[in-house]
């Protein structure tokens, strides 16, 4: 019995994970790896991967500070709406990429509700805050439930001994919610540079400026016709997806321990 | 003939770069010559890369273009245009439809003079081309064909695509005979887009990886992009209907550009010989005379070519056929798929 | 379950800790970045919605491919989500109660669809299930395509939340079950399975909702055709780009609302069930 499970749940996984993922890896490299090299560092793709990353290095920060100081609030606060906080907090996850697009361009466009007054669409901007809207929770979420099971004991000792607000949230909290921060991060990083819905609304797409490595894999696939351009770069996606895999199982073991 | 053109086509690709933009043999060349790199960009609808990718490196060639890199964006052409319009910035515009820079002229960022010169701002076109499966099993040739029982078309959405409203115009201008009885070129596009269009790619581009994908048993496009396909190695071939389209495609550069003189300068090659050639290779039909001629074998000539001019103009067409919610196309449109 | 509790602080730090560590600013700055990022945002889609009176929301949702595309995606979601709770309760199962070499990697394996751009997976899955398949299944623009693309990117949720539920079942009732002869089938459904409940409608909760807006892993190999494999997602980036944001505002409202229902619900039950 215990086979037949394991069988099921095992082919289960094959099917739908594992085989397609290794097609990938076989077609990208099946010319050898100096086709594949190649391939991901034309101009555009350099291009591609920098944007990627820059935006990653913008929205991490920004979501550390923003979702600190909110997790801040939610776990030792009490305050009127502190429900209604929570409650926003969680609406990313229940919003489509492509509706963050389009609420975006409704809000900052030109015939939005900010006028156009500050250029948001279709540039950097307006790449960043898309990133941010769909990572936000996730800064939040892993370090709230950490800062309520430490709980205010070691913080108000420290503030009775003198200590500010200041030096008891370097030296006390953020040590002890370290692991949480970094697994944060790391759900973030890997949803960053895995945005797409959003992008395709919002973004100018113009290769070799505001095309991100996934708008690349996606303009390779139907506009270049270049099919293998587009394997190369999901490959690449997909190894930074496996780091990402790597070490959030590494932070769940330290969490654990 | 076509072998020779199948080298150009992909020495011009160069390697392993998709992306052509003078990426590395520019750059060194800049650094050779001390000049100052400048950068154009481009966004253009969805199916003229091919050509540009030959373009772009034989402008660099030239003393004007030498050390000049290109970013490119190509998309459905509407919706490059409302972009543009929007605040996406670029220098050169190339779109499918002229209304797509009139779109910009009237936002002013297109100087009302852009199609005044001797070719009126269009540097190379095609005609409107049936795309079949290897061998046309169904024996699809003609307007009249694509009604027969069971055949899927496949033609981009008219509202985001300027491929689309090529695609109609053609079986619209013969069954009307030049728009005299509009009528009956509106019956025709009633039973197309109703009885046989089922899915609405963004661009000629997406229409054509749909048709490739299996979807479909015609697909509608430009012949430059059925050229293309071939020429790639996929399994279809193309017929050119006895009657069909002129397709023109508009080129301007925009007043708001840093670079404009750049600019004009790469404008202004696209229709020099050498410029006209490259088009004509790679596989769009060229407005120079002397060039057309030379590669006639690549371009036959239909029976019939309509053209805008015939059925009034692109104001007149876009106005009455094409207008969201009152256009006759698009009013059939909407009820067909809405 | 009573513990010591820690003594309330005295009246004299009350003033300190109302806004917890970060005071009045902290919660005035938190709302103020919410608001900007997600709230306004949002706001501007649903008054667009509006913005033609309520006559032509309805109209907009109504519209027959709009109607077809919401009704497909809720169908095709909820099907998914139930597929979830079959799969994950089993792989979830494996992963607790079973040892073998390299499960480790499977467990970490799980995670895979969550961390992979949905664009990725749209690419992956085409190239083996699409027109150029190796092994002749040719799934592109199917609705078995959208089922597949969705079951890859929801397969983390239910495994993920009743993984840990299982792990803290009491075995001893199991072992009492055991020993008065019941079978391993009547032991899961009459011991177990009450016990994952919360966990598995929490689990199928997530996995619906992430189906119902997904977008990025349907768009290559789902072929988006419209009433048969156009989900609502897709229908209104179509809007978008065909200049119609209104009737984009409205279908997106719609699915909001789907959303929001389905989670709201399903904090509602699973807070019953705890017994709050």
């Amino acid at each position: 019995m215990k086979i037949a499970l394991r069988t099921a749940a095992l082919t289960y996984l094959g099917v739908l994970v594992l085989v397609p993922l290794a097609m990938i890896f076989y077609r990208t490299f099946e010319d050898g790896f100096v086709a594949f090299f190649e391939s991901v560092t034309t101009p555009a793709a350099i291009s591609a991967i920098s944007l990627s990353l820059l935006i990653v290095a913008i929205v991490v920060p920004l979501n550390v500070v923003f979702g600190l100081v909110t997790a801040l609030a939610l776990a030792r606060g009490n305050f009127p709406g502190k429900g209604l906080l929570q409650a926003v907090v969680d609406l990313p996850f229940a919003v489509s990429p492509v509706i963050v697009g389009v609420a975006l361009i409704l809000f900052w466009g030109n015939d939005g509700w900010m006028g156009g007054a500050i250029p948001v669409i279709f540039s950097l901007p307006g790449m960043v805050l898309a990133t941010v809207f769909v990572t936000l929770p996730f800064v939040v979420r892993e370090v709230e439930p950490v800062l309520r099971e430490i709980g205010t004991e070691q913080e108000e000792a420290a503030s009775t001994l003198g200590a500010t607000r200041w030096q008891t949230f370097w030296r006390i909290t953020l040590p002890a919610i370290r692991v949480g921060v970094a697994y944060g991060v790391v759900l973030t990083v890997a949803r960053s540079l895995g945005e797409f819905g959003a992008l395709t609304v919002v973004a100018g797409g113009v290769a070799g400026e505001s095309q991100t490595l996934t708008l690349l894999v996606h303009a390779r696939y139907i506009d270049d016709h270049n099919t293998f351009g587009a394997y190369s770069a999901s490959t690449v996606l997909m190894g930074l997806a496996l780091l990402t895999l790597v070490l959030m199982t590494v932070l769940e073991r330290r969490r654990e321990a | 003939m076509s072998a020779t053109l199948l080298a150009t086509v992909a020495a011009g690709c160069g390697g392993a770069s998709d992306e052509v933009g003078g990426g590395s043999d520019s750059d060194s060349a800049a650094a050779n010559s001390g000049v100052s790199a400048v950068k154009l960009s481009l966004v253009a609808y969805a199916v003229p890369k091919v050509g540009f990718d030959l373009l772009i490196p034989a402008f660099n060639q030239t003393p004007e273009g030498e050390g000049v890199t290109f970013s490119q964006s190509y998309g459905a052409s509407g919706d490059q245009s409302r972009k543009v319009e929007s605040g996406l910035p670029t220098d050169i515009v190339n779109f499918s439809v002229e209304p797509d820079v009139t779109r910009l002229v009237k936002s002013g960022q297109v100087d009302e003079d852009w199609n005044q010169g001797e070719h009126k701002g269009i540097p190379f076109g095609s005609v409107v081309t049936i795309v079949t499966r290897k061998g046309n099993p169904k024996g699809i040739k003609t307007w009249d064909d694509l009604l027969k029982d069971g055949v899927e078309v496949v033609t981009p959405n008219p509202f985001s695509s300027g491929s689309a409203k090529w695609n109609l115009l053609a079986p619209y201008a013969e069954k009307s005979n030049g728009g005299q009885d509009p009528k009956a070129g509106l019956d025709y596009l009633s039973k197309l887009i109703g009885d046989h269009v089922k899915v609405q790619p963004k661009s000629g581009r997406e229409a054509t990886e749909t048709f490739l994908q299996g979807t479909g048993d015609v697909l509608l496009s430009y012949e430059n992009e059925a050229l293309f396909a071939e020429r790639n190695g996929e399994d279809v071939e193309h017929t050119n209907p006895p009657v069909t389209f002129k397709i023109e495609n508009p080129v301007a550069v925009l007043n708001t550009s840093k670079n404009k003189e750049k600019a004009q300068a790469f404008v202004d090659f696209l229709y020099t010989k050498e410029g006209q050639t490259k088009w004509a290779e790679a596989g769009f039909r060229p407005v120079d005379e002397a060039v057309a001629q030379q590669f006639a074998s690549d371009f036959p000539t239909p029976e019939k070519l309509w053209t805008i001019d015939d059925l009034g103009g692109w104001g007149k067409v876009n106005d009455e056929l094409f207008e969201p919610e009152t256009g006759s196309v698009a009013k059939i449109y909407d009820e067909a798929t809405g | 379950m009573a513990s010591l509790a820690v003594p309330k602080p005295p009246a004299r730090t009350r003033g300190r800790s109302t806004g917890g560590g970060v005071g009045p600013i902290g919660i005035g700055v938190a709302s103020l970045w919410l608001s900007l990022i997600v709230l306004l945002p949002l706001a501007a889609v649903f008054a667009k919605s509006l913005e033609g009176g309520p006559g032509e929301l309805w109209d907009a949702i109504s519209a027959p491919s709009a109607r077809y595309a919401l009704l497909l995606t809720v169908a095709i979601s909820a099907l998914v989500a139930l597929i979830n709770v079959v799969t994950g309760t089993l792989i979830a199962w494996v992963l607790v109660r079973d040892d073998f070499r390299g499960k480790a990697l499977v467990n970490a394996i799980i995670d895979l669809p969550f961390a992979l751009p949905t664009i990725v997976a749209s690419i992956v899955l085409l190239s083996l299930y699409g027109p150029r398949s190796p092994v002749g299944i040719h799934l592109y623009a199917t609705k078995p395509a959208v089922i597949l693309a969705l079951a890859f990117v929801t397969l983390p949720f239910v495994v993920r939340s009743v993984q840990p539920v299982l792990m803290e079942v009491d075995r001893e009732a199991e072992q009492a079950a055991a020993s008065l002869g019941a079978s391993g089938w009547t032991t899961f459904r009459r011991i177990i399975l009450p016990a994952l409940y919360p966990a598995l409608l929490g689990g199928a909760g997530l996995a619906f909702a992430r189906a119902v807006g997904e977008f990025g892993s349907v768009v290559l190999i789902g072929g988006g055709i419209p009433r048969d494999t156009e989900v609502a997602s897709q229908y209104i980036a179509k809007q978008i780009e065909t200049d119609r944001p209104a009737s984009a505002a409205a279908v997106s409202v719609a699915l909001l609302l789907i959303s929001f229902a389905v989670l709201f619900a399903l904090r509602f039950v699973t807070k019953r069930k705890d017994g709050r």
